[in-house]
Protein backbone atom coordinates (compact mmCIF):
# COMPACT_ATOMS: atom_id res chain seq x y z
CA UNK A 1 0.00 0.00 0.00
CA UNK A 2 1.22 3.57 -0.81
CA UNK A 3 2.07 5.60 2.42
CA UNK A 4 -1.01 8.46 3.24
CA UNK A 5 -1.07 11.14 6.16
CA UNK A 6 -3.25 10.42 8.73
CA UNK A 7 -5.48 12.38 11.37
CA UNK A 8 -8.61 11.65 13.67
CA UNK A 9 -10.39 14.65 14.29
CA UNK A 10 -12.65 15.37 17.21
CA UNK A 11 -15.85 17.11 15.80
CA UNK A 12 -18.13 17.54 13.04
CA UNK A 13 -16.76 20.56 12.22
CA UNK A 14 -13.22 19.91 11.95
CA UNK A 15 -13.68 16.94 9.73
CA UNK A 16 -16.41 18.66 7.23
CA UNK A 17 -14.31 20.55 4.58
CA UNK A 18 -11.27 18.61 4.84
CA UNK A 19 -9.63 18.02 1.57
CA UNK A 20 -8.36 14.14 2.85
CA UNK A 21 -10.48 11.33 2.20
CA UNK A 22 -12.50 9.69 4.80
CA UNK A 23 -12.20 6.65 6.29
CA UNK A 24 -14.61 4.56 8.62
CA UNK A 25 -15.07 1.13 8.36
CA UNK A 26 -12.39 0.86 5.68
CA UNK A 27 -13.86 -2.32 3.99
CA UNK A 28 -13.93 -0.74 0.80
CA UNK A 29 -11.32 1.92 0.93
CA UNK A 30 -8.56 -0.26 2.57
CA UNK A 31 -9.45 -3.15 -0.14
CA UNK A 32 -9.13 -0.91 -3.03
CA UNK A 33 -6.38 0.55 -1.65
CA UNK A 34 -4.15 -2.31 -1.23
CA UNK A 35 -5.06 -2.96 -5.23
CA UNK A 36 -3.40 0.56 -6.07
CA UNK A 37 -7.33 1.76 -7.19
CA UNK A 38 -7.69 4.48 -4.68
CA UNK A 39 -4.19 6.38 -3.89
CA UNK A 40 -5.51 9.43 -1.30
CA UNK A 41 -2.73 11.21 -0.09
CA UNK A 42 -4.01 11.91 3.11
CA UNK A 43 -7.32 9.67 5.32
CA UNK A 44 -9.48 11.81 7.97
CA UNK A 45 -10.59 8.86 9.93
CA UNK A 46 -14.17 10.11 10.89
CA UNK A 47 -14.97 7.20 13.64
CA UNK A 48 -14.37 8.94 16.76
CA UNK A 49 -16.96 11.47 15.73
CA UNK A 50 -20.34 11.65 17.74
CA UNK A 51 -22.53 9.90 15.11
CA UNK A 52 -22.61 6.68 16.34
CA UNK A 53 -26.23 7.04 18.02
CA UNK A 54 -29.78 5.50 16.77
CA UNK A 55 -32.84 7.77 17.35
CA UNK A 56 -36.43 8.10 17.02
CA UNK A 57 -37.85 11.29 15.59
CA UNK A 58 -40.48 13.23 17.03
CA UNK A 59 -42.23 12.51 13.72
CA UNK A 60 -42.09 8.60 14.40
CA UNK A 61 -38.90 7.89 12.13
CA UNK A 62 -35.62 7.29 12.56
CA UNK A 63 -32.40 8.91 12.48
CA UNK A 64 -29.17 7.22 12.45
CA UNK A 65 -25.56 8.30 12.97
CA UNK A 66 -23.09 8.07 9.41
CA UNK A 67 -21.12 6.01 12.19
CA UNK A 68 -23.59 3.24 13.09
CA UNK A 69 -22.10 -0.28 11.84
CA UNK A 70 -24.11 -1.86 9.73
CA UNK A 71 -24.29 -4.83 12.09
CA UNK A 72 -25.48 -2.71 15.28
CA UNK A 73 -28.04 -1.34 12.79
CA UNK A 74 -29.21 -4.43 11.51
CA UNK A 75 -29.89 -5.82 15.09
CA UNK A 76 -31.39 -2.26 16.82
CA UNK A 77 -34.88 -3.29 17.97
CA UNK A 78 -36.67 -0.46 16.30
CA UNK A 79 -35.66 -1.06 13.06
CA UNK A 80 -36.50 -5.11 13.82
CA UNK A 81 -39.75 -3.52 14.90
CA UNK A 82 -40.70 -1.24 12.20
CA UNK A 83 -38.11 -1.42 9.27
CA UNK A 84 -37.67 -4.40 9.22
CA UNK A 85 -36.19 -4.98 5.27
CA UNK A 86 -33.23 -2.70 6.39
CA UNK A 87 -32.33 -5.22 8.57
CA UNK A 88 -32.96 -8.06 6.52
CA UNK A 89 -31.11 -6.33 3.80
CA UNK A 90 -28.02 -5.45 6.20
CA UNK A 91 -27.96 -9.37 6.94
CA UNK A 92 -27.92 -10.55 3.57
CA UNK A 93 -24.60 -8.76 2.78
CA UNK A 94 -20.98 -9.42 3.00
CA UNK A 95 -20.32 -11.29 6.39
CA UNK A 96 -19.95 -10.86 10.36
CA UNK A 97 -16.41 -9.43 10.62
CA UNK A 98 -17.36 -7.00 8.03
CA UNK A 99 -20.56 -5.95 9.07
CA UNK A 100 -18.75 -5.54 12.42
CA UNK A 101 -16.69 -2.42 10.71
CA UNK A 102 -18.86 -1.38 7.83
CA UNK A 103 -20.48 1.89 8.41
CA UNK A 104 -24.02 3.39 7.46
CA UNK A 105 -21.91 6.17 5.58
CA UNK A 106 -19.53 4.05 4.53
CA UNK A 107 -21.73 1.54 3.11
CA UNK A 108 -23.60 4.73 1.41
CA UNK A 109 -20.74 5.03 -0.45
CA UNK A 110 -19.54 1.39 -0.94
CA UNK A 111 -18.00 1.04 -4.29
CA UNK A 112 -19.01 -1.51 -7.25
CA UNK A 113 -17.44 -5.10 -7.57
CA UNK A 114 -16.52 -4.57 -11.34
CA UNK A 115 -13.40 -6.49 -11.93
CA UNK A 116 -12.10 -4.12 -14.16
CA UNK A 117 -13.17 -1.09 -11.85
CA UNK A 118 -10.83 -3.13 -9.10
CA UNK A 119 -7.62 -3.73 -11.46
CA UNK A 120 -5.31 -1.07 -12.65
CA UNK A 121 -3.39 -3.43 -14.68
CA UNK A 122 -5.62 -4.67 -17.02
CA UNK A 123 -8.65 -3.14 -18.75
CA UNK A 124 -10.11 0.36 -19.70
CA UNK A 125 -12.69 1.63 -17.04
CA UNK A 126 -14.18 5.06 -17.18
CA UNK A 127 -14.84 4.81 -13.45
CA UNK A 128 -11.34 4.10 -12.59
CA UNK A 129 -9.99 6.12 -15.20
CA UNK A 130 -11.95 8.52 -16.95
CA UNK A 131 -11.99 8.96 -20.40
CA UNK A 132 -9.74 4.77 -20.57
CA UNK A 133 -12.84 3.40 -21.92
CA UNK A 134 -15.18 0.29 -20.28
CA UNK A 135 -13.75 -3.19 -20.68
CA UNK A 136 -17.06 -4.55 -19.38
CA UNK A 137 -18.65 -4.16 -22.11
CA UNK A 138 -17.05 -6.45 -24.81
CA UNK A 139 -15.42 -8.38 -22.06
CA UNK A 140 -17.03 -10.41 -19.16
CA UNK A 141 -19.97 -8.71 -17.71
CA UNK A 142 -22.49 -11.57 -16.11
CA UNK A 143 -22.53 -9.64 -12.57
CA UNK A 144 -22.85 -6.34 -14.69
CA UNK A 145 -25.73 -4.16 -14.71
CA UNK A 146 -28.78 -3.84 -16.85
CA UNK A 147 -30.77 -0.86 -15.98
CA UNK A 148 -29.32 2.61 -16.00
CA UNK A 149 -26.33 1.52 -18.02
CA UNK A 150 -24.77 4.01 -20.73
CA UNK A 151 -22.13 3.28 -23.02
CA UNK A 152 -19.97 4.22 -20.92
CA UNK A 153 -20.19 1.99 -18.31
CA UNK A 154 -22.34 -0.85 -16.83
CA UNK A 155 -20.73 -1.52 -13.87
CA UNK A 156 -23.62 -2.43 -10.96
CA UNK A 157 -24.29 -0.47 -7.30
CA UNK A 158 -23.27 -3.65 -4.99
CA UNK A 159 -25.35 -2.30 -2.00
CA UNK A 160 -28.11 -4.16 -1.05
CA UNK A 161 -28.65 -1.63 2.85
CA UNK A 162 -28.57 1.03 -0.37
CA UNK A 163 -31.63 -0.65 -1.77
CA UNK A 164 -34.04 -1.14 1.52
CA UNK A 165 -32.72 2.65 2.07
CA UNK A 166 -34.50 3.34 -0.97
CA UNK A 167 -37.45 1.44 -0.53
CA UNK A 168 -37.82 3.35 2.89
CA UNK A 169 -37.74 6.98 1.31
CA UNK A 170 -34.28 7.45 3.41
CA UNK A 171 -32.97 11.11 3.54
CA UNK A 172 -29.10 11.80 3.51
CA UNK A 173 -27.73 14.35 5.93
CA UNK A 174 -24.25 16.20 4.64
CA UNK A 175 -22.11 18.99 6.32
CA UNK A 176 -20.59 20.48 4.16
CA UNK A 177 -19.05 23.88 2.62
CA UNK A 178 -22.30 25.48 2.57
CA UNK A 179 -23.95 24.04 5.93
CA UNK A 180 -26.09 21.66 6.37
CA UNK A 181 -27.92 19.83 3.70
CA UNK A 182 -30.24 16.84 3.18
CA UNK A 183 -30.87 14.57 -0.43
CA UNK A 184 -33.54 12.19 -0.70
CA UNK A 185 -31.50 9.31 -1.62
CA UNK A 186 -33.58 9.04 -4.81
CA UNK A 187 -31.29 12.22 -5.70
CA UNK A 188 -28.13 10.88 -4.23
CA UNK A 189 -26.78 7.90 -6.76
CA UNK A 190 -26.02 9.67 -10.21
CA UNK A 191 -26.59 7.97 -13.44
CA UNK A 192 -23.18 6.62 -15.10
CA UNK A 193 -24.31 8.51 -18.03
CA UNK A 194 -20.66 10.20 -19.64
CA UNK A 195 -19.39 10.85 -16.44
CA UNK A 196 -19.71 7.84 -14.71
CA UNK A 197 -16.35 8.61 -12.32
CA UNK A 198 -19.12 10.99 -10.72
CA UNK A 199 -21.20 8.41 -8.46
CA UNK A 200 -23.46 10.69 -6.14
CA UNK A 201 -24.50 14.42 -5.26
CA UNK A 202 -21.36 14.63 -2.81
CA UNK A 203 -19.09 17.55 -3.66
CA UNK A 204 -15.58 17.91 -2.32
CA UNK A 205 -15.37 17.87 1.88
CA UNK A 206 -19.10 16.92 2.02
CA UNK A 207 -19.50 14.30 5.36
CA UNK A 208 -22.36 12.48 5.54
CA UNK A 209 -23.83 12.71 9.10
CA UNK A 210 -26.82 11.28 9.52
CA UNK A 211 -29.45 8.84 7.71
CA UNK A 212 -33.08 9.88 8.03
CA UNK A 213 -36.19 7.60 7.50
CA UNK A 214 -39.71 8.23 7.43
CA UNK A 215 -42.33 6.78 9.38
CA UNK A 216 -42.70 3.33 8.31
CA UNK A 217 -44.87 3.87 4.66
CA UNK A 218 -46.41 -0.14 5.27
CA UNK A 219 -46.12 -3.78 7.64
CA UNK A 220 -45.57 -5.48 4.79
CA UNK A 221 -41.60 -5.26 4.28
CA UNK A 222 -39.55 -7.76 2.47
CA UNK A 223 -35.73 -7.96 0.96
CA UNK A 224 -35.24 -10.76 -1.56
CA UNK A 225 -31.50 -11.37 -2.78
CA UNK A 226 -30.93 -13.92 -5.41
CA UNK A 227 -26.80 -14.57 -5.83
CA UNK A 228 -25.01 -18.07 -6.98
CA UNK A 229 -24.27 -19.29 -3.47
CA UNK A 230 -26.17 -18.93 -0.21
CA UNK A 231 -23.92 -16.25 1.86
CA UNK A 232 -21.04 -14.02 1.64
CA UNK A 233 -21.85 -13.09 -2.21
CA UNK A 234 -23.29 -9.87 -3.88
CA UNK A 235 -26.72 -10.04 -5.62
CA UNK A 236 -27.53 -11.07 -9.08
CA UNK A 237 -30.72 -9.67 -8.58
CA UNK A 238 -32.60 -8.51 -5.52
CA UNK A 239 -36.20 -6.87 -4.85
CA UNK A 240 -36.93 -4.34 -1.44
CA UNK A 241 -40.78 -3.94 -1.40
CA UNK A 242 -42.46 -2.13 1.33
CA UNK A 243 -46.28 -2.06 1.04
CA UNK A 244 -49.16 -1.29 3.02
CA UNK A 245 -52.26 -3.33 2.02
CA UNK A 246 -56.14 -2.66 2.90
CA UNK A 247 -58.95 -4.84 1.61
CA UNK A 248 -56.75 -6.81 -0.29
CA UNK A 249 -55.91 -3.82 -2.50
CA UNK A 250 -52.22 -2.03 -2.23
CA UNK A 251 -53.19 1.37 -1.00
CA UNK A 252 -49.00 2.18 -0.98
CA UNK A 253 -45.75 0.43 -2.79
CA UNK A 254 -42.71 1.23 -2.84
CA UNK A 255 -40.44 -1.30 -5.32
CA UNK A 256 -36.67 -1.10 -5.45
CA UNK A 257 -34.79 -3.94 -7.02
CA UNK A 258 -30.46 -4.13 -6.40
CA UNK A 259 -27.91 -6.55 -8.18
CA UNK A 260 -29.21 -4.95 -11.90
CA UNK A 261 -28.87 -1.48 -11.89
CA UNK A 262 -26.24 1.13 -12.05
CA UNK A 263 -27.49 2.88 -8.56
CA UNK A 264 -30.08 1.13 -6.63
CA UNK A 265 -33.21 0.87 -8.74
CA UNK A 266 -36.61 1.98 -7.99
CA UNK A 267 -39.25 1.31 -10.22
CA UNK A 268 -41.80 3.83 -10.44
CA UNK A 269 -43.70 2.55 -13.52
CA UNK A 270 -44.38 -0.83 -11.08
CA UNK A 271 -45.65 1.16 -8.46
CA UNK A 272 -48.17 3.27 -10.64
CA UNK A 273 -49.45 -0.04 -11.75
CA UNK A 274 -50.28 -1.32 -8.50
CA UNK A 275 -51.02 1.44 -6.50
CA UNK A 276 -54.69 1.04 -5.63
CA UNK A 277 -55.08 -2.51 -7.48
CA UNK A 278 -55.92 -5.73 -5.93
CA UNK A 279 -52.72 -7.54 -4.66
CA UNK A 280 -53.07 -10.25 -7.28
CA UNK A 281 -50.37 -12.42 -8.75
CA UNK A 282 -51.57 -11.12 -12.22
CA UNK A 283 -50.66 -7.35 -11.13
CA UNK A 284 -47.46 -8.38 -9.78
CA UNK A 285 -46.74 -9.63 -13.39
CA UNK A 286 -47.77 -6.54 -14.88
CA UNK A 287 -45.75 -4.49 -12.36
CA UNK A 288 -42.58 -6.89 -12.49
CA UNK A 289 -42.74 -6.48 -16.33
CA UNK A 290 -43.06 -2.96 -16.34
CA UNK A 291 -40.18 -2.93 -14.13
CA UNK A 292 -37.64 -4.28 -16.47
CA UNK A 293 -39.15 -2.95 -19.74
CA UNK A 294 -35.83 -0.46 -19.84
CA UNK A 295 -33.28 -3.51 -19.00
CA UNK A 296 -30.53 -3.59 -21.47
CA UNK A 297 -28.65 -6.75 -21.21
CA UNK A 298 -25.52 -8.02 -22.71
CA UNK A 299 -24.56 -11.19 -23.79
CA UNK A 300 -23.75 -12.96 -20.11
CA UNK A 301 -26.32 -11.02 -18.17
CA UNK A 302 -29.37 -12.06 -20.62
CA UNK A 303 -30.39 -13.76 -17.94
CA UNK A 304 -30.48 -11.03 -15.11
CA UNK A 305 -33.99 -10.03 -16.47
CA UNK A 306 -35.96 -12.64 -16.25
CA UNK A 307 -34.31 -13.52 -12.85
CA UNK A 308 -34.80 -9.56 -11.46
CA UNK A 309 -38.81 -9.84 -12.64
CA UNK A 310 -39.08 -13.23 -10.86
CA UNK A 311 -37.75 -11.70 -7.62
CA UNK A 312 -39.90 -8.45 -8.03
CA UNK A 313 -42.91 -11.01 -8.15
CA UNK A 314 -41.58 -13.52 -5.52
CA UNK A 315 -40.96 -10.23 -3.41
CA UNK A 316 -44.67 -8.41 -4.03
CA UNK A 317 -46.06 -12.09 -3.13
CA UNK A 318 -43.85 -11.75 0.28
CA UNK A 319 -44.86 -8.07 0.97
CA UNK A 320 -48.72 -8.23 0.72
CA UNK A 321 -49.29 -11.97 2.29
CA UNK B 1 -2.15 -1.58 32.39
CA UNK B 2 1.27 -1.64 34.22
CA UNK B 3 2.77 -3.81 31.41
CA UNK B 4 3.24 -0.35 29.08
CA UNK B 5 5.50 -1.04 26.29
CA UNK B 6 7.02 0.90 23.40
CA UNK B 7 7.64 -0.96 19.65
CA UNK B 8 11.28 -1.95 19.69
CA UNK B 9 13.34 -0.51 17.12
CA UNK B 10 13.59 -3.60 15.36
CA UNK B 11 9.84 -3.71 15.46
CA UNK B 12 9.40 -0.33 13.81
CA UNK B 13 12.16 -0.94 11.00
CA UNK B 14 10.80 -4.87 9.98
CA UNK B 15 10.13 -5.29 6.55
CA UNK B 16 6.60 -5.71 6.36
CA UNK B 17 5.91 -7.77 2.94
CA UNK B 18 9.60 -8.60 1.76
CA UNK B 19 7.53 -9.71 -1.45
CA UNK B 20 5.40 -6.81 -2.22
CA UNK B 21 6.68 -4.15 -0.30
CA UNK B 22 10.47 -4.73 -2.13
CA UNK B 23 9.44 -3.55 -4.97
CA UNK B 24 10.73 -0.87 -7.03
CA UNK B 25 8.95 2.94 -7.16
CA UNK B 26 9.08 2.21 -11.22
CA UNK B 27 7.82 -1.29 -11.16
CA UNK B 28 4.98 -0.45 -8.39
CA UNK B 29 3.89 2.47 -10.40
CA UNK B 30 3.92 0.74 -13.54
CA UNK B 31 1.51 -1.90 -11.89
CA UNK B 32 -1.08 0.62 -10.50
CA UNK B 33 -0.68 2.57 -14.46
CA UNK B 34 -0.43 5.97 -12.50
CA UNK B 35 1.89 8.86 -14.09
CA UNK B 36 4.97 9.56 -11.95
CA UNK B 37 3.14 12.80 -10.86
CA UNK B 38 0.02 11.37 -10.28
CA UNK B 39 2.06 8.37 -7.98
CA UNK B 40 4.43 10.72 -6.02
CA UNK B 41 1.72 13.12 -5.42
CA UNK B 42 -0.20 9.83 -3.90
CA UNK B 43 2.58 9.43 -1.27
CA UNK B 44 2.84 11.67 1.93
CA UNK B 45 5.37 13.68 1.92
CA UNK B 46 7.07 12.01 4.82
CA UNK B 47 7.71 8.94 2.46
CA UNK B 48 9.71 11.50 -0.12
CA UNK B 49 12.08 11.98 2.19
CA UNK B 50 13.20 8.62 1.82
CA UNK B 51 13.72 9.16 -1.63
CA UNK B 52 14.13 6.26 -4.09
CA UNK B 53 14.35 3.71 -1.62
CA UNK B 54 12.30 0.61 -1.49
CA UNK B 55 9.32 1.67 0.47
CA UNK B 56 9.53 -1.18 3.13
CA UNK B 57 12.57 0.72 4.43
CA UNK B 58 10.40 2.90 7.12
CA UNK B 59 12.63 4.85 9.43
CA UNK B 60 11.19 6.00 12.52
CA UNK B 61 11.68 9.18 10.60
CA UNK B 62 8.30 8.16 8.54
CA UNK B 63 6.13 8.77 11.30
CA UNK B 64 2.40 9.66 10.31
CA UNK B 65 2.84 13.23 9.85
CA UNK B 66 -0.72 14.31 10.94
CA UNK B 67 -1.98 12.24 14.50
CA UNK B 68 -3.51 15.44 15.44
CA UNK B 69 -6.04 16.22 18.48
CA UNK B 70 -5.88 12.53 19.64
CA UNK B 71 -3.87 12.86 23.08
CA UNK B 72 -1.12 10.96 23.41
CA UNK B 73 -2.43 8.62 25.87
CA UNK B 74 -4.57 6.92 23.69
CA UNK B 75 -2.21 6.61 20.83
CA UNK B 76 -1.61 3.05 22.20
CA UNK B 77 -3.62 -0.22 21.61
CA UNK B 78 -3.73 -2.78 23.95
CA UNK B 79 -3.20 -6.78 22.64
CA UNK B 80 -4.02 -9.47 24.54
CA UNK B 81 -4.02 -7.14 27.78
CA UNK B 82 -1.07 -5.23 27.27
CA UNK B 83 -0.33 -2.30 25.95
CA UNK B 84 1.90 -0.99 22.58
CA UNK B 85 2.52 2.48 21.67
CA UNK B 86 1.49 3.53 18.02
CA UNK B 87 3.70 7.00 18.21
CA UNK B 88 6.01 6.41 14.90
CA UNK B 89 3.86 3.72 13.30
CA UNK B 90 3.12 4.53 9.66
CA UNK B 91 -0.53 4.80 9.00
CA UNK B 92 -0.73 2.23 6.27
CA UNK B 93 0.55 -1.04 8.52
CA UNK B 94 -2.73 -3.11 8.80
CA UNK B 95 -3.55 -4.38 12.45
CA UNK B 96 -2.52 -7.83 10.66
CA UNK B 97 0.67 -6.75 10.20
CA UNK B 98 1.33 -4.85 13.29
CA UNK B 99 0.47 -8.37 14.91
CA UNK B 100 2.42 -10.74 12.67
CA UNK B 101 5.65 -8.80 11.61
CA UNK B 102 6.42 -6.51 14.27
CA UNK B 103 4.51 -8.23 17.78
CA UNK B 104 5.56 -11.61 16.15
CA UNK B 105 1.68 -13.02 17.16
CA UNK B 106 2.09 -15.03 14.39
CA UNK B 107 -1.53 -17.03 15.06
CA UNK B 108 -3.27 -14.48 13.54
CA UNK B 109 -3.10 -15.92 9.65
CA UNK B 110 -2.90 -13.69 6.22
CA UNK B 111 -5.27 -15.36 3.92
CA UNK B 112 -6.84 -13.14 0.84
CA UNK B 113 -5.80 -9.97 2.96
CA UNK B 114 -9.13 -8.32 1.20
CA UNK B 115 -11.54 -9.41 3.86
CA UNK B 116 -12.84 -12.05 1.98
CA UNK B 117 -11.52 -15.19 3.79
CA UNK B 118 -12.20 -14.40 7.42
CA UNK B 119 -8.20 -15.92 8.67
CA UNK B 120 -7.33 -12.93 9.65
CA UNK B 121 -9.82 -12.53 12.06
CA UNK B 122 -9.30 -10.90 15.51
CA UNK B 123 -11.78 -9.09 18.41
CA UNK B 124 -11.31 -5.28 18.56
CA UNK B 125 -13.06 -4.32 21.85
CA UNK B 126 -14.50 -7.83 21.82
CA UNK B 127 -16.32 -7.52 18.10
CA UNK B 128 -15.16 -9.41 15.19
CA UNK B 129 -13.55 -8.12 12.33
CA UNK B 130 -10.72 -8.40 9.65
CA UNK B 131 -7.37 -7.35 10.91
CA UNK B 132 -6.30 -7.18 7.08
CA UNK B 133 -8.71 -4.20 6.61
CA UNK B 134 -8.22 -2.66 9.72
CA UNK B 135 -5.91 0.20 9.88
CA UNK B 136 -3.41 -0.48 13.07
CA UNK B 137 -3.75 3.34 13.90
CA UNK B 138 -7.32 2.91 13.92
CA UNK B 139 -6.90 1.02 17.00
CA UNK B 140 -5.46 3.29 18.84
CA UNK B 141 -7.14 3.40 22.56
CA UNK B 142 -8.83 0.01 21.70
CA UNK B 143 -8.31 -3.32 22.53
CA UNK B 144 -7.32 -6.11 20.81
CA UNK B 145 -7.74 -10.09 21.10
CA UNK B 146 -6.11 -12.76 19.16
CA UNK B 147 -6.10 -16.00 19.24
CA UNK B 148 -2.94 -15.96 21.60
CA UNK B 149 -5.15 -13.89 24.37
CA UNK B 150 -7.67 -16.13 24.77
CA UNK B 151 -5.89 -19.82 25.43
CA UNK B 152 -2.90 -21.62 25.74
CA UNK B 153 -1.96 -25.04 24.94
CA UNK B 154 -2.14 -25.92 28.58
CA UNK B 155 -4.99 -23.71 29.37
CA UNK B 156 -7.35 -23.86 26.49
CA UNK B 157 -10.31 -21.68 25.98
CA UNK B 158 -13.11 -24.10 25.18
CA UNK B 159 -13.41 -23.28 21.51
CA UNK B 160 -10.15 -24.61 21.31
CA UNK B 161 -10.71 -27.57 23.13
CA UNK B 162 -14.15 -28.35 21.10
CA UNK B 163 -12.14 -27.40 17.68
CA UNK B 164 -9.66 -30.20 18.33
CA UNK B 165 -12.30 -33.15 19.99
CA UNK B 166 -14.50 -32.61 16.48
CA UNK B 167 -11.66 -32.10 14.25
CA UNK B 168 -12.96 -29.12 13.54
CA UNK B 169 -9.54 -28.51 10.68
CA UNK B 170 -7.55 -30.47 8.32
CA UNK B 171 -4.21 -28.18 7.44
CA UNK B 172 -5.23 -25.41 10.00
CA UNK B 173 -4.48 -22.26 8.29
CA UNK B 174 -7.95 -20.96 8.90
CA UNK B 175 -8.75 -22.18 12.27
CA UNK B 176 -7.71 -19.66 14.60
CA UNK B 177 -9.90 -17.08 12.56
CA UNK B 178 -12.74 -19.41 12.94
CA UNK B 179 -12.10 -19.89 16.47
CA UNK B 180 -12.22 -16.32 16.92
CA UNK B 181 -15.18 -16.21 14.92
CA UNK B 182 -16.70 -18.47 17.00
CA UNK B 183 -15.85 -17.16 20.25
CA UNK B 184 -17.55 -13.66 19.13
CA UNK B 185 -20.40 -15.35 17.43
CA UNK B 186 -21.50 -16.83 21.45
CA UNK B 187 -22.54 -13.30 22.36
CA UNK B 188 -23.95 -12.27 19.04
CA UNK B 189 -27.88 -12.84 18.01
CA UNK B 190 -27.36 -15.88 16.26
CA UNK B 191 -30.14 -18.39 16.33
CA UNK B 192 -30.08 -22.13 17.87
CA UNK B 193 -30.07 -24.14 14.57
CA UNK B 194 -26.97 -25.34 12.56
CA UNK B 195 -27.88 -23.36 9.60
CA UNK B 196 -27.90 -20.17 12.05
CA UNK B 197 -24.19 -20.97 13.05
CA UNK B 198 -23.31 -21.59 9.20
CA UNK B 199 -24.63 -18.04 8.32
CA UNK B 200 -22.98 -16.61 11.36
CA UNK B 201 -19.49 -18.32 10.73
CA UNK B 202 -19.86 -17.60 7.00
CA UNK B 203 -17.24 -14.56 6.60
CA UNK B 204 -14.59 -17.58 7.16
CA UNK B 205 -13.80 -20.06 4.88
CA UNK B 206 -11.93 -23.27 5.36
CA UNK B 207 -10.50 -24.89 1.82
CA UNK B 208 -10.03 -28.08 3.42
CA UNK B 209 -14.10 -28.53 3.98
CA UNK B 210 -13.81 -28.97 7.42
CA UNK B 211 -17.40 -27.51 8.04
CA UNK B 212 -19.53 -30.08 9.49
CA UNK B 213 -17.15 -30.60 12.34
CA UNK B 214 -16.72 -26.75 12.60
CA UNK B 215 -20.29 -26.42 13.15
CA UNK B 216 -20.13 -29.59 15.57
CA UNK B 217 -17.37 -27.65 17.26
CA UNK B 218 -19.19 -24.68 17.89
CA UNK B 219 -22.74 -25.86 18.93
CA UNK B 220 -21.31 -28.07 21.39
CA UNK B 221 -19.90 -25.24 23.25
CA UNK B 222 -23.11 -23.19 22.63
CA UNK B 223 -24.65 -26.20 24.35
CA UNK B 224 -26.92 -26.44 21.38
CA UNK B 225 -27.15 -30.62 19.90
CA UNK B 226 -25.76 -31.31 16.68
CA UNK B 227 -28.86 -32.03 14.08
CA UNK B 228 -26.74 -32.38 11.32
Amino acid sequence: MHNFTYEQPLSIAKAAGSSGKFIAGGTTLVDLMKLGVETPPALVDVTALPLDQVESLPNGGLRIGAMVRNSDLANHPEVLKSYPVLSEALLSGASPQLRNMATTGGNLLQRTRCPYFRDPVSGACNKRNPGSGCAAIEGHHRMMAILGTSEHCIATHPSDMCVAMTALDATIVIEGAKGTRSVPIGDFYKLPGDTPHIENALEAGDLITHVELPPPAGKGQVYLKLRDRASYEFALASAAVVAKVEGGHIRSVRVVMGGVGTRPWRSHEAEALLTGKPATPEHFQHAAEAALRGAKPHPENAFKVELARRCVVRALKMATA
Amino acid sequence: MADDRKLRDDQHSLQLEPALEAESLAEKAARAMLSRRSFLSGLGAASLVAGAAPMAMAEPATAPAAVQEAPAAIAAVVVNGKRYDLAGLEPRVTLLDLLRERLYLTGTKKGCDHGQCGACTVHVNGRRVNSCLTLAVMTAGKEVTTIEGIGQPDNLHPMQAAFIEHDGYQCGYCTSGQIMSAVALMKEPVGPTDEDVKQGMAGNICRCGAYPNIIAAVQQVRGHAVNA
